[in-house]
């Protein structure tokens, strides 16, 4: 069987950044596997503007952004393989892969990155009620179709979801020419970005409906209508609420999925993020093999996918060269009240470095709360949050030093403050 | 006439008040009076989209406007954008409307196609 030191399953953002951060460390023998045409991921079709702002000082497109990572790719010559599919990673780190040059090949490798994105929940998903007409797509697929392809997915658009995307896609087919009739979401509030909400809707004047969802789908073989309705607290359509949109398509922006499939066949443990369980280096409970970027947890800047993804390319590189040190006691990260998720999953202390670094989801919008931090029922750290937003990842450190025991559970969750 | 905005320059998003002087309230700290002033008295956008290119590995190239432009002048600007058509090779920074509109802003790729 072929062998590689380090193999590196997706080249988007988070698969080059890890490479990068492996070479840097010392590691020659990488590949990187990717199943598109192009390196770059999902950066090569969000042509709007808002990456880099951290990491390169600078506001830029998502292709100028992968533009950047690419460039470092080349420069150091890491080799990478494009239209190759990766179909399966087993425990003891065989990849399989196939494209059309070699056909099935597996391969051996010392560590593995996983940086294989997220996918966008579908309508299959959510079973709305009613005909399954054309016209309905994802936002993912209809900024594809439109910013690569050239195509316009319809003439008169409602949009199902609030996420950033939905928003961006809303803003990008109005200027194509196509009338957007409205936003709806079920929350009672916007799962987008301020900044998106006003640029993207109010510029535009294009309604939102929160609290309301799409009740019916109509259509014969083209969509012909959708019927949206208000929902109660249990987010059950109420009825006599109904509003009509005569439509030819439906776009959703219902929200991203790690694409964790491949690690999950594999045996690694899950996560709450529904990626992997990982540790402060980002890897897995194979020893091993890594997880950064999209497929770990969904993020919503670049900036941050590509400074995980050098910590788990550095880690990669460690584990290669024997120094990356393991102890056997673990502390255990769990999400509290008021949190979605938390990575990482565990710590390991004898490896961890002085400052630990929690990345984290609230679940729903809140004002004047403390996110506190409790170590085997201690508090140990608590810090105040005038606004904090499910739509924007939190990110916090903590000095080791601040955990006394190198085994138990830091809890973290969210108090409201007192009046 | 007042005007009410909303506030994007962080994740509070005060709800802001700008009167036809230009003064600010409902701002929790000065970033937003900056916006507010700015959003009524000139506001602009950096416009992004895709151009049609031929020679190319795909059917399109992203673009944006190289600074932000008026707002009022999107849409004229994105005629002008639906309109063009370019050849590979295309670089990054490669001027493919110059001067958009009179707007003193150059439109430039955002993207490397190479010419197949
Ligand atoms: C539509 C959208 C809009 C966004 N807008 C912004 C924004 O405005 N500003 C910002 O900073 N961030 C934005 N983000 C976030 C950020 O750009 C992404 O989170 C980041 O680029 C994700 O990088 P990634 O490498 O984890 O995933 P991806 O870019 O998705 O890369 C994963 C790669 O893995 C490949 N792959 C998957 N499975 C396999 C397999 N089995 N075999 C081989 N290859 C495989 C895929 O083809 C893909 O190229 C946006 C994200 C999305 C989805
Ligand atoms: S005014 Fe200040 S606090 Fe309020 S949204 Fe703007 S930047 Fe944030």
């Amino acid at each position: 069987m072929k062998t590689k030191d380090l193999v590196i399953i997706g080249g988007g953002s988070a698969g080059m950044a890890a490479a990068v951060a492996a070479y840097d460390k010392g590691i020659r023998d990488i590949l990187i596997l990717e199943r598109n045409e192009f390196l770059g991921g999902i950066l090569n079709q969000c042509i709007h503007n808002g990456f880099g702002l951290t990491l390169f000082k600078e506001e830029l497109t998502g292709p100028e952004f992968a533009s950047r990572l690419i460039e470092q790719i080349k420069e150091r010559k890491i080799e990478y393989k494009l239209h190759t599919y990766v179909t399966n990673i087993s425990h003891d780190k065989v990849v399989t892969y196939s494209n059309a040059k070699e056909g099935v090949v597996e391969l051996q490798a010392k560590a593995i990155v996983m940086a294989a994105g997220c996918y966008e929940r579908n309508a299959g998903a959510i079973g709305i009620p009613g005909d399954r007409p054309a016209g309905i797509l994802t936002a993912g697929q209809a900024q594809l179709f439109l910013n690569e392809y050239g195509y316009l997915v319809g003439k008169r658009v409602f949009i199902l979801g609030s996420g950033d995307i939905g928003l961006i896609m809303a803003r990008r087919l109005t200027l194509e020419g196509a009338k957007v009739l409205g936003v709806a979401e079920i929350c009672a509030w916007s799962n987008g970005l301020n900044r998106n909400m006003v640029q993207c809707l109010y510029d535009y004047n294009i309604p939102l409906y929160l609290s309301h969802t799409v009740s019916k789908i109509v259509g014969k073989s083209r969509l012909e209508k959708v019927i949206i309705s208000k929902v109660d607290e249990r987010m059950q359509p109420i009825p006599g609420t109904e509003m009509e949109f005569d439509c030819d398509t439906l776009v959703l922006s219902i929200g991203l999925v790690p694409n964790n499939d491949l690690l999950n066949n594999a045996g690694a443990a899950k996560g709450r993020s529904r990626g992997a369980l990982v540790n402060e280096n980002f890897e897995t409970t194979i020893d091993g093999i890594f997880s950064c970027g999209n497929v770990l947890h969904v993020h919503d800047l670049v900036d941050n996918v590509a400074m995980e993804a050098t910590v788990a390319g550095r880690s990669a590189a460690d584990y290669i060269l024997g120094n990356l040190k393991r102890g056997d006691k673990k502390i255990a990260v769990q999400a509290g009240d008021g949190i979605g998720y938390v990575v990482p999953g565990e710590i390991d202390l004898s490896s961890a470095s002085e400052a630990l670094e929690f990345k984290f989801r609230v679940r729903k919008p809140s004002k004047n709360v403390y996110i506190v931090y409790k170590f085997n029922g201690e508090v140990v750290k608590k810090v105040f949050k005038p606004v904090i937003i499910p739509s924007e990842m939190e990110i916090q450190k903590m000095p080791k030093s601040l955990l006394k025991n190198d085994q138990g559970t830091i809890e973290v969750s969210l108090v409201q403050k007192e009046e | 006439m007042e005007r009410e905005l909303i506030c994007i320059c962080c994740p509070r998003g005060c709800h802001l008040k700008v009167d036809e002087n230009l003064n600010v309230t409902g701002n929790f700290c000065p970033r937003g009076a900056a916006y507010g002033k700015q959003e009524v008295s000139n506001p602009t956008r950096v416009v992004t989209s895709s151009v049609r290119i031929s020679h190319a590995e795909l059917a399109m190239c992203p673009v944006k406007t190289k600074d932000p432009i008026p707002k009022g002048k999107i849409f004229d600007v994105m005629q002008s954008i639906i309109n063009t058509h370019i050849e590979a090779p295309v670089h990054i920074g490669d001027v493919v409307i110059a001067d958009v509109c009179g707007t003193g802003v150059d439109v430039v790729a955002t993207r490397n196609m190479e010419k197949i």
